[in-house]
C-alpha cells in the first residue's frame, strides 16, 4: 500500500491490546476513542483546549513516569497504553474517593441524577462514599442570578465553566478564586453575576459534569430518565441554532428545559435567549381560544365562528371595494410552509400583491442592492466559513447581542489571528475588541464606505483582475468616488481621516476579509445606497466568492430568510420570481389555479399609509406586531384603527391583537412543524415537541381552513406536502424536499434532491452575471438634528429581548434581568442636559414622546441617544421617522432627531 | 582614590534584620571623627553566609572576621582596630564560647571547608556597583562569548561543563540551552531567570541576588547569545525588597555601560532584562506556573509537553534556569568546562550553595563542592547540634525532598545519591532537626505546608493534600488507627503517580520518608497512644508544641 503524501502521517499504537493508527499529535484520550475506548473523564470536554486537571483520565503507559492523563498525552509510535489497568483502576478510585470527600453526594434529590459524569464513574468504580472524614468545602449557594443556580458543594473544580467562558465565550467573567482547598468558581471580587461580564449564555450549564450548575427554570421538572429530547431549531434570531427541547411527557406533556443541539450553526452553543428564554410557552398569556371583539373587549369563540366570520368579513370588504382593499402580513416567525401558504392565499384566493411582512424593516434594503448588485439577496458566506477570513469588517451589526452565537464565530476567528474592524455609532462589544474602531455618526455609512473605495482607488489596492474579469462599472464608481476623499468622509462621519484610510487599506490588503452587517446599514433612507456600496467595497477588492469573505447580512429573526423567499414580498413570487415575466407567473397559475394579480402590492409601511387613507379596509396579519415593530406607532395605531376589519394570528394578545375583530390561537414554534431559512440560506426541520395550549392551532392549518370558507380548498396532510409544493415551484427550493435535508439541513440553491446545497454564493460568477458597481452619492439621513431637536436617536437590539418582547417578556429570567427600557445617553450629553444615570427622562420627537430612564454610558457617541425597541411601554418606535428609501421601501429606524430633558 | 583599608559591612537580608544598615551609618558618621574618612572605605556587601552570627563585618587587607557586631560596637573597631591597629577580640568569632577567638575570617572552619564559585564576590564587593563586579572579572566571559565564540560554542561549552540545574531537577543546563537554541526561531525566544525561591528554608538566590546581581544578569545575556534569545525576565519574589532593589540598580548599571541593551559591547547582539514580581505562590517556582503568573494569568501549572524550550513564556521557546544555575554560567564561560569539571563529581560538577538552617552552631549560606558528605557540612562547617543534643534527621531539598537520618550522615550531597536514598538534593534547603522534635510534628508542618500551597488546579493534590494533614493531625492528637496508616500509604501512592504538577507528586514525600525511617515513632503515637519527643497532644492536652503550624486548623 502506498501512502498519500498528503495525509498527516500515521501513528500506530495500541490500547488496551487493540491496535490502532490515528494521526500524529492526537492524544492517547482519542486515540482510544478511535479504538471505541472511552476513557472515563470529568474536566475535559470537546468544545474545550486539554487541561488535564482531573487526573480521572490516569492511563499507564508502557515506560511512562507515572500515570499520565490521556486527554492532554500525545501518542507516540508503538505506544502501549492501558486504559483500565489495576494501578489506573486503584488512582481513579483513589481520585473518585477524594473528589467525594468534597462533594455533597445529595443524589437523592439532586436535578442532575441520572446525567451526572460523577454518579457514572463512582458507580462504574464501585465507589459508594468518601473514606475520608473532615468538613467539606463550605460555601453558600449563588442563587442570585435570574437563570441558573451555582451549587459549590457539588463543584469538583474540573473547570470546564471557566474554560468555556474563556476559549469559547471570550467573555471570562469567571475564574477560580482562592488557592487549594479553599477554591471556588467565582466572578473577580465575587460580584454577583449580573454585576461581572457574564452574558448568561448558559454554555457552562451545558458543560458542567455535575449538578454544580442547574437551570433554575428545569429545577423539580423531572430527571434525565423521565424527559426525552426532541431536537428542533431556536426561535430566536437568525442563526438557526439547533435545540434540543427536553419534554416532560404526562398528561399535559410540557418543556422543562433546553439543551444545544449539535447542528452545523451553533454546534452546540447557545445564547442566554435560546437557552434560557423557552417558557413563554407555557405562559398563562397564551391564547388558547379564538376571540372576537365585543365593544372594548373580546369574548371566547370557537373556530368555526370565528373563521366564518373571518372569511365572511374579508370576502365582503373584497366584494365591496376590490382585492386591493385587503392586505396581510406573514411573518418572518413562522415557518417556510406558512409564509407559503399565507401568501398563496392573499395572491391566489384574495387577488392581490398586498402581502409583506416585517422583512421590509429589516433586509429590505439587502435584497434589494445585493439583488441589484449580485443578482441575489442573501449571505453570500456560511456560518462556518466565518471562521477562515482573516479580517472582519462589521459595519451596523452588534453581533454580540443581536447574534450571540454567530459573534462567536468572529471571536474565534480573532483568536486565530484575524483582525477586526468595526464602524459603528457605538462603541459596542465587538468594537472594544476591534483593531480599528470607525465610530461614524448615524446615516453617514455611504460617506464612510464611500471614502474608503476612494483610497483603495488611489492607492491602487483594488484587485485589478478580479474587477476586470468579474464586475462592471468601475469608471462610474471610480468618478462618484472621486468627491468622497477621507477628509471630507471625515468631516460628516466623525470618524479621522487617517482611520478610514488604514480601515481601507486593511480591508483590501486582507488575504481573506468578511463583511458582516445588520440593520446599522440597511435601517436608512439611503439603506440600498448603504447595501450598494458595501457590495462596491467586497467587489472591487476581489473580497466575494471565495472562503472567508463575503458580504453577508445578518438576519435578524428566525425565518426572516424564509419568509423572503417564500414570496411574503408584495414584488416578487415565491423564489423571487417575477410575476411581471409571463412565463413564470403562468407556471404559477397553472399550480395554483386562479390568475395572478400583476400589480405590484404595497409594502408595509404604505399598507398603513393606505389603511389612514380607507384604500386598504381589511388586514389579515399573522405572527407580526406592527404596533411596536414599525415606525411612528402614533400613526399606526390610527391606521390599524380606521379599518373596517382586522384579524390578527399570533401566541399571545400582542399590542396589535389588541385592535383586532378577530383573534385566532396559534402553535408557537416548539409544537409543530415546518422548517425554517437561517441567515446563512439554511432550510432547517423544526419539530413538535408539545401539543399547543387549549385548542390554538398551527398556523397553517388556520391558513388553510381560512382559504376553504373564502372558496379555495387548501388540503395539505402536513408540512411535509407544502414543503413538496415548493420544491415543483422555487428552483433554488428543489431539494428541499423533508426527505432530503437531513439532521443539519441545506442551504439554497439546492436545486434538485440530493444536491450538498451551496455554502458559498458567487464562486465562479455572479447570480447575475458580473457583479454592477452602482455610482456613490452621500445623502444626509431624511431627519438630522436642529436646535429643537438636537441630538440623534438610533435604536436596536439588546441581548436580552427579541423584537417586539412578546415572547422574551414573557420569558421569566430574561424580564428578571432587563425588566425595564432605557435610553442610553453619553455622560458628557447627560452632564449637559443634568440628567444622571437611573433618572427618568422624556425623549421626545416630531412624532411623539416616551418617558423611561436614562442610562449614561460612553458606549454611545456624545451626539446619539440609544433606545432598545423591545419595550412597549416606552416603544422607541413612537418616535421613530417613518421616511422610506426610496427602492426598498425600507423605513429609516436607524435615524431620527429628538430632544432628552429630565422628566 | 586608594584606601589603605576596607571596612566591609554585610548587608544580606538576616544581618539588615538585625540593624547593620545602622552599623555602616555608624562607620561613616564616625571614619570623619577620627580624620580616617580619606584612608578607609565602608563597603556594604551582600551576604558573607554566616548568619546565625550576624551582623558580620570584615576588615581587609587583613580580613579580620568580627560578628555579633552591634551599633555600639563601632566607636571601637573605629578608635582601637582602624586607628590605632589593635583588633578587638571580643567580637571576633568565637564559637563554642570555650573556644579559641579566631581573627581572620579564612581561619573560621565555617568558611574553611567552603568553595565559593557562586558565591564568589558574595560578601566582597558592593552589590550595588557594577565597577566593582567588573573589577572582580565580571562581564568579562559576556565579552570572551561575544567577541571570540559562536553561539554554538557557548551551548558546548556548557555542555561539557555537565553544569546541572541548581533549581532542584538537577536537569543538564547545556542541553536544555541545546533544545532552545535549536527550537523555532519564526519569533522571538526568551530566557527566564527562576527567582521565585519559595521552598521554606531556602534563601540561598535572595542573598545570590543582593550580593552579587551582576553575575545572575551575565549569566542570563550569555544564556540569550547561545540561544537567540533578546529578552530576558527575572521572576522573583514580591517579598525580595532589597534583591529587586540590586537588581533594577544593576540592570540600569549594566544598561548604561552597553552590557545590556542594544548592540552590547558593539558585538550587534541585543539582550535586555526586565523584572516581574511573584505574589508569593509557592506554585509559581513551578516552571510553567511561572509562565502563567508572568504572562498575568492564575499561578497554575500547564500540561507539559509541550516542554518550555518548545513553546515556553508568550508560547515561545523559552530557557528557564534558577538564579544559581546562571550565577555558574560567567564562570564557566570564563575559566572553561575543564576547570569546572575539576570541582564536584563526575556526574554533577560543580559547587551547591545550601542555605543550612534549623539546630545547628553555625547557621548561615555556605557553598560547597558537590558530593560532599552531610557529615562534613554538619560537623566541620555547621558546627555541630548546639545543646548538647543529638542529630535526629536532616530534611533536604525542602519541603519537597526528603528526610536523612543518622545511618545516611555520609551520603554524598549530590542530585543522584540522594534521589537513591528517597531524598532530594533540591534547591538547597539543608534543615537540621535534632532529638528535641517529634517526627509526626515535623511531617505535620510538612503536610501543612503543601495543603497551604496546593493551587487547586488538580484533583489529587488539592483534595489530597488536605486529606494527608488531616491524617497527620489525628496521628498527632492519639487520634488516628493503623487504617489511617494504611489510607495514607494508598493516597500516598496516588499522589506520587496522579497529578498535575512537582508540587503534588512530591506531597507525600516527606510524609513516607519520615515514616520510612522512623516508623516506630509513628507506631507510638498511633498504638501506644505516646509522643516520644513529648510534643504532640497525644491525651488531648496540648503538651509543648501545638505552637505555629501546628496550631493551626483546617
Amino acid at each position: 500500500m502506498t501512502m498519500n503524501s498528503c495525509q498527516p502521517s500515521l501513528v500506530a499504537l495500541t490500547v488496551d491490546g487493540r491496535e490502532v493508527s490515528v494521526p500524529a499529535g492526537t492524544t492517547v484520550f482519542e486515540a482510544a476513542r478511535a479504538a471505541g475506548i472511552e476513557i472515563p473523564h470529568l474536566c475535559h470536554h470537546p468544545w474545550l483546549k486539554p487541561t488535564g486537571a482531573c487526573r480521572l483520565c490516569v492511563v499507564e503507559i508502557k515506560g511512562a513516569r507515572g500515570l499520565p492523563t490521556a486527554c492532554t498525552t500525545p501518542v507516540a509510535p508503538g505506544m502501549v497504553v492501558q486504559t483500565e489497568s489495576e494501578r489506573v483502576v486503584e488512582a481513579r478510585r483513589e481520585i473518585l474517593d477524594l473528589i467525594l470527600a468534597n462533594h455533597a453526594a445529595e443524589c437523592l434529590t439532586c436535578e442532575k441524577a441520572g446525567d451526572c459524569r460523577l454518579q457514572d464513574y463512582a458507580y462504574r468504580y464501585g465507589v459508594a462514599r468518601t473514606s475520608y472524614h473532615g468538613e467539606r468545602r463550605q460555601y453558600p449557594p449563588d442563587e442570585s442570578n435570574p437563570f441558573f443556580y451555582r451549587y459549590h458543594d457539588r463543584c469538583i473544580m474540573c473547570g470546564r465553566c471557566i474554560r468555556v467562558c474563556d476559549e469559547v465565550m471570550a467573555v471570562n467573567a469567571i475564574d477560580y478564586a482562592y488557592r487549594g482547598f479553599r477554591t471556588k468558581v467565582a466572578t473577580a471580587y465575587e460580584v454577583g453575576l449580573e454585576e461581572s461580564p457574564c452574558v448568561f449564555c448558559g454554555n457552562c450549564v451545558a458543560v458542567c459534569p455535575t449538578g454544580a450548575l442547574q437551570p433554575k427554570l428545569s429545577v423539580g421538572q423531572g430527571r434525565r430518565w423521565e424527559i426525552h429530547k426532541v431536537r428542533t431549531v431556536c426561535p430566536y434570531c437568525g442563526v438557526g441554532c439547533s435545540l434540543d427541547l427536553e419534554v416532560r411527557d404526562g398528561e399535559r406533556p410540557r418543556v422543562v428545559g433546553v439543551s444545544g443541539g449539535d447542528g452545523p450553526t451553533n454546534e452546540g452553543l447557545l445564547c442566554v435567549k435560546g437557552r434560557f428564554g423557552w417558557d413563554f410557552l407555557h405562559s398563562p398569556d397564551r391564547l388558547t381560544r379564538p376571540l372576537i371583539r365585543e365593544g372594548d373587549g373580546f369574548r371566547e369563540a370557537s373556530w368555526d365562528e370565528a373563521l366564518d366570520l373571518v372569511a365572511r368579513r374579508l370576502g365582503e370588504i373584497r366584494e365591496k371595494h376590490g382585492p386591493h382593499s385587503l392586505a396581510g402580513l406573514c411573518s418572518a416567525k413562522c415557518t417556510n410552509e406558512e409564509n407559503y401558504l399565507f401568501q398563496k392565499l392573499v395572491r391566489a384566493v384574495w387577488g392581490t400583491n398586498n402581502v409583506d411582512h416585517c422583512a421590509r424593516l429589516c433586509h429590505a434594503s439587502s435584497v434589494v442592492g445585493l439583488g441589484m448588485a449580485y443578482g441575489s439577496g442573501a449571505m453570500t458566506n456560511s456560518l462556518a466559513d466565518l471562521e477562515q477570513a482573516t479580517l472582519y469588517f462589521v459595519i451596523g451589526s452588534n453581533t454580540t447581542e443581536g447574534h450571540p452565537v454567530l459573534s462567536l464565530r468572529v471571536k474565534r476567528g480573532l483568536r486565530a489571528g484575524a483582525k477586526l474592524i468595526v464602524a459603528d455609532p457605538r462603541r459596542t462589544e465587538l468594537a472594544e475588541r476591534a483593531d480599528i474602531f470607525l465610530q461614524h455618526l448615524p446615516g453617514t455609512d455611504v460617506a464612510l464606505l464611500g471614502a474608503m473605495i476612494h483610497v483603495i482607488l488611489e492607492e491602487g489596492l483594488e484587485n485589478r483582475e478580479f474587477v476586470a474579469a468579474r464586475t462592471e462599472g468601475i469608471d462610474e464608481l471610480r468618478a462618484s468616488v472621486a468627491a468622497l476623499t477621507p477628509e471630507y468622509a471625515e468631516r460628516v462621519t466623525g470618524v479621522p481621516a487617517d482611520l478610514i484610510q488604514q480601515a481601507a487599506r486593511e480591508y483590501a490588503r486582507a488575504e481573506r476579509a468578511a463583511i458582516l452587517y445588520a440593520m446599522g446599514i440597511t435601517q436608512h433612507t439611503t439603506g440600498t445606497d448603504n447595501v450598494l456600496a458595501i457590495a462596491a467595497l467586497a467587489a472591487v477588492c476581489g473580497q466575494v466568492g471565495r472562503e472567508g469573505t463575503g458580504v453577508n447580512p445578518l438576519r435578524g429573526q428566525n425565518n426572516v430568510q424564509g419568509a423572503c423567499d417564500m414570496g411574503g414580498l408584495p414584488n416578487v413570487l415565491p423564489g423571487y420570481q417575477s410575476y411581471r415575466d409571463g412565463g413564470l407567473r403562468r407556471k404559477f397559475e397553472e399550480a395554483w389555479g386562479p390568475p395572478l394579480p400583476t400589480g405590484d402590492g404595497l409594502t408595509v409601511v404604505e399598507m398603513m399609509e393606505a389603511a389612514a387613507q380607507g384604500r386598504i379596509r381589511g388586514m389579515y396579519i399573522m405572527g407580526e406586531n406592527p404596533m411596536l415593530s414599525d415606525p411612528d406607532l402614533g400613526h399606526v395605531e390610527e391606521a390599524l384603527r380606521s379599518l373596517d376589519f382586522l384579524v390578527v394570528q399570533d401566541i399571545f394578545l400582542t399590542e396589535t391583537a389588541r385592535l383586532a375583530h378577530v383573534v385566532l390561537p396559534a402553535a408557537a414554534f416548539a409544537e409543530k412543524e415546518g422548517t425554517f431559512t437561517n441567515t446563512e440560506r439554511r432550510v432547517q426541520l423544526l419539530r413538535r415537541a408539545v401539543p399547543p395550549p387549549g385548542e390554538a392551532l398551527a398556523d397553517w392549518e388556520i391558513i388553510c381552513r381560512l382559504a376553504e370558507r373564502m372558496g379555495y380548498p387548501m388540503s395539505y396532510a402536513g408540512p411535509a406536502e407544502i414543503m413538496d409544493e415548493v420544491t415543483r415551484l422555487v428552483p433554488s427550493y428543489g431539494g428541499m424536499g423533508y426527505a432530503y435535508l437531513g439532521e443539519g439541513g441545506k442551504q439554497w440553491p439546492c436545486p434538485q434532491p440530493g444536491h450538498p446545497g451551496t455554502p458559498i454564493l458567487h464562486r465562479e460568477k455572479f447570480a447575475r452575471g458580473r457583479a454592477r458597481l452602482f455610482p456613490l452619492e452621500f445623502r444626509p439621513p431624511a431627519e438630522v438634528p436642529d436646535t429643537e431637536y438636537p441630538l440623534y436617536l438610533t435604536t436596536g437590539r439588546i441581548l436580552f429581548h427579541y423584537h417586539t418582547g412578546s415572547m422574551t417578556r414573557r420569558a421569566r429570567g430574561l424580564q428578571a434581568i432587563r425588566p425595564d427600557p432605557y435610553v442610553e445617553i453619553h455622560p458628557d450629553t447627560a452632564a449637559g442636559l443634568g440628567i444622571t444615570d437611573g433618572q427618568m427622562v422624556e425623549v421626545a420627537s416630531r412624532r411623539g414622546s416616551i418617558r423611561l430612564r436614562a442610562l449614561v454610558t460612553d458606549r454611545t457617541a456624545p451626539a446619539v441617544v440609544f433606545i432598545p425597541f423591545h419595550y412597549a411601554e416606552a416603544a422607541a418606535n413612537v418616535l421613530t421617522n417613518p421616511a422610506l428609501d426610496p427602492q426598498a421601501r425600507i423605513p429609516e429606524l436607524k435615524v431620527c432627531a429628538v430632544r432628552v430633558r429630565p422628566a | 582614590m586608594l584606601y589603605r583599608a576596607h571596612v566591609l559591612v554585610c548587608n544580606g537580608t538576616n544581618c539588615s534584620l538585625k540593624a547593620s544598615p545602622e552599623i555602616q551609618k555608624e562607620f561613616s558618621r564616625l571614619l570623619p571623627e577620627y580624620g580616617l574618612d580619606k584612608e578607609v572605605k565602608v563597603v556594604e556587601t551582600g551576604c558573607f553566609g554566616l548568619c546565625e552570627y550576624g551582623p558580620t563585618v570584615v576588615v581587609f587587607p587583613d580580613g579580620t572576621f568580627y560578628s555579633g557586631v552591634k551599633v555600639s560596637d563601632v566607636r571601637e573597631i573605629v578608635s582601637e582596630h582602624l586607628y590605632k591597629g589593635r583588633v578587638v577580640k571580643r567580637l571576633l568569632y568565637q564559637v563554642p564560647p570555650a573556644a579559641k577567638p579566631v581573627q581572620v575570617y579564612p581561619e573560621v572552619d565555617y568558611f574553611r571547608h567552603q568553595v565559593r564559585v557562586v558565591l564568589r564576590n558574595c560578601g566582597f564587593i558592593d552589590p550595588e556597583s557594577i565597577e566593582e563586579y567588573i573589577a572582580r572579572g565580571g562581564y568579562q566571559a559576556l565579552g570572551k562569548a561575544l567577541t571570540a565564540m559562536t553561539p554554538a560554542q557557548v551551548v558546548e561549552e556548557i555542555k561539557a561543563s555537565g553544569l546541572r540545574g541548581r533549581g532542584g531537577a538537577g536537569f543538564p543546563t547545556g542541553l536544555k540551552w541545546q533544545f532552545a537554541a535549536r527550537a523555532d526561531g519564526s519569533g522571538p525566544k526568551y530566557v527566564v531567570c527562576n527567582a521565585d525561591e519559595g521552598e521554606p528554608g531556602t534563601f540561598k538566590d535572595r542573598l545570590i541576588l543582593e550580593g552579587d546581581p551582576h553575575a545572575v544578569l551575565e549569566g542570563m545575556a550569555l544564556a540569550g547569545y547561545a540561544v537567540g534569545a533578546h529578552q530576558g525576565y527575572v521572576y522573583i519574589r514580591g517579598e525580595y525588597v532589597l534583591s529587586i532593589e540590586r537588581l533594577e540598580r544593576a540592570i540600569a548599571q549594566a544598561r548604561e555601560m552597553g552590557l545590556l541593551g542594544k548592540n552590547i559591547l558593539g558585538s550587534g547582539f541585543d539582550f535586555d532584562v526586565e523584572i516581574r514580581l511573584g505574589a508569593g505562590a509557592y506554585v509559581c517556582g513551578e516552571e510553567t506556573a511561572l509562565f502563567e503568573s508572568l504572562e498575568g494569568g492564575r499561578g497554575e501549572p500547564r500540561i507539559k509537553p509541550p516542554y518550555p524550550t518548545d513553546a515556553g513564556l508568550f508560547g515561545r521557546p523559552t530557557v528557564i534556569n534558577n538564579v544559581e544555575t546562571l550565577a555558574n554560567v560567567p564562570v564557566i564561560i570564563e575559566r572553561g568546562a575543564s576547570w569546572f569539571r575539576t570541582l564536584g563529581t563526575q556526574k554533577t560538577p560543580g559547587t551547591k550553595v545550601f542555605t543550612l538552617t534549623g539546630d545547628i552552631v553555625n547557621a548561615g549560606l555556605i557553598e560547597v563542592p558537590m558530593g560532599i558528605t552531610l557529615r562534613e557540612i554538619i560537623y566541620n562547617i555547621g558546627g555541630g547540634i548546639p545543646n548538647g543534643r543529638q542529630f535526629k534527621l536532616a530534611q533536604t531539598g525542602g519541603t519537597s525532598g526528603g528526610v536523612i537520618p543518622p545511618e545516611l550522615l555520609d551520603v554524598p550531597m549530590d542530585y543522584d545519591s540522594l534521589a537513591a536514598h528517597g531524598s532530594a538534593l533540591g534547591s538547597g534547603a539543608l534543615l537540621i532537626i535534632d532529638d528535641s522534635h517529634c517526627i509526626v510534628d515535623v511531617a505535620k508542618s510538612f503536610s501543612f505546608f503543601f495543603l497551604h500551597e496546593s493551587c487547586g488546579k488538580c484533583t489529587p493534590c488539592r483534595e489530597g493534600t488536605l486529606q494527608l494533614h488531616r491524617i497527620m493531625e489525628r496521628i498527632s492528637r492519639g487520634e488516628a488507627t493503623r487504617t489511617d496508616l494504611e489510607n495514607m500509604k494508598a493516597l500516598a501512592q496516588a499522589m506520587y503517580v496522579a497529578p498535575l504538577c512537582p508540587l503534588g507528586q512530591t506531597a507525600p514525600l516527606p510524609l513516607m520518608s519520615t515514616f520510612r525511617w522512623f516508623e516506630s515513632e509513628y507506631l507510638a503515637h498511633v498504638v501506644g497512644k505516646t509522643c516520644p519527643a513529648g510534643v504532640c497532644p497525644v491525651d488531648g492536652t496540648a503538651a509543648r508544641a501545638a505552637a505555629g503550624c501546628a496550631a493551626r486548623e483546617v
